[in-house]
């Protein structure tokens, strides 16, 4: 899997923001559409489609996409 | 001589989900008011811990999964005629809706819903359940009064049990056999497992709470004392909320 398709798979759980914003370095957090809802989204996705599970508290400790996919790789 | 109305004495009660949390409280605290008890679960190691904090003798235990129809079946055989039954055997699932599978939803069910809705059917049709009995289901707020994010299955268990324990209540009402849930809202024991929430999100959730915290495992335990003692023996088909004030506002 590449973070290409990883970047895809974590900007699907985004309505509003524009495809652009999407970047490895992204601070995903700094993102306005970036809520509470939007972190069990990804946290749910990581489990079903990456078989990843990783803790809420581990989640906070990774700012950017790509720390994000170097947990799942 | 004291007076106790609550008292359990001389009644004999099987608890589910006796290997941890509420369902662990009730059996203690059950044990203290001196019923027998049968309690199952499906961690042995843990069940036989639950075992060693009961108070009195004569209790048993039985590991089973009562999702498996043998093991249910290796339940029903071993089990004497009952005067209550406590069905606290539960699973949480937090997921998004657009992740969720169906057999997400089978395994939820499962647990949740199928399994003490057949043990009691089944024990039933045995006529294993005296005249006089109580049957209570652990309930919940989540998918009745309320609901949280990512646990939309879990809801829907909890309304389903809701449902069918009205049901319940009225059909076995000629055999003298009463039916009643509780419906807890957050209990410490249901969050210390699910890494899922962080700790800053419990306390800021807890603000939630009028009374300022969640609930704990005993005072769940001693609503299941009131529902099973003679003091309700006019209280059928209905839902005890204890939720520290939580769905007021």
């Amino acid at each position: 899997m590449s973070i290409t398709n990883f970047i895809k798979d974590f900007s699907e759980n985004f309505e509003e923001t524009d495809e652009s914003l999407f970047l490895p370095n992204t601070k995903f957090r700094e993102l306005d559409e970036w809520d509470s809802l939007t972190g069990l989204a990804v946290l749910n996705m990581l489990k079903v489609k990456y078989y990843k599970l990783i803790t809420a508290e581990e989640f906070l400790k990774i700012s950017t996409i790509e720390e994000l996919y170097n947990c799942t790789i | 001589m004291s007076y106790n109305p609550f008292t359990l004495s001389g009644k004999v009660i099987l608890v589910t989900g006796a290997s941890s949390g509420i369902g662990k409280s009730i059996s203690i605290e059950l044990s203290k008011m001196g019923a027998q008890l049968i309690i199952s679960g499906r961690n042995e190691a843990r069940l036989i811990e639950t075992m060693n904090s009961l108070q009195g003798i004569n209790h048993t235990f039985v590991s089973a999964d009562l999702t498996i129809e043998s093991e249910l079946k290796i339940l029903i055989d071993q089990l004497p005629q009952l005067d209550g039954l406590v069905l606290s055997a539960g699973i949480v699932k937090t997921m998004l809706f657009q992740y969720i599978t169906l057999q997400d939803i089978k395994e939820v069910m499962d647990v949740n819903f199928f399994s003490p809705v057949i043990l009691i059917n089944m024990l039933v049709k045995l006529k294993k359940i005296n005249k006089g009995a109580s049957i209570i289901f652990i309930s919940s707020i989540s998918g009745n009064l309320c609901t949280w994010a990512g646990n939309s299955i879990y809801s829907a268990s909890k309304a389903a049990i809701n449902g069918i324990a009205k049901g319940l209540a009225l059909d076995l009402a000629k055999k003298s056999i009463r039916v009643n849930t509780i419906m807890p809202g957050m209990i410490e024991s249901d969050i210390l497992d699910n890494n899922i929430i962080t700790k800053e999100q419990i306390l800021e959730d807890v603000k939630n709470y009028p009374l300022k915290r969640y609930g704990k495992t005993d005072e769940i335990a001693y609503a299941a004392i009131y529902l099973l003692s003679d003091t309700t023996r006019w209280v059928t088909g209905t839902n005890l909320l204890i939720d520290g004030g939580y769905t007021l506002t």
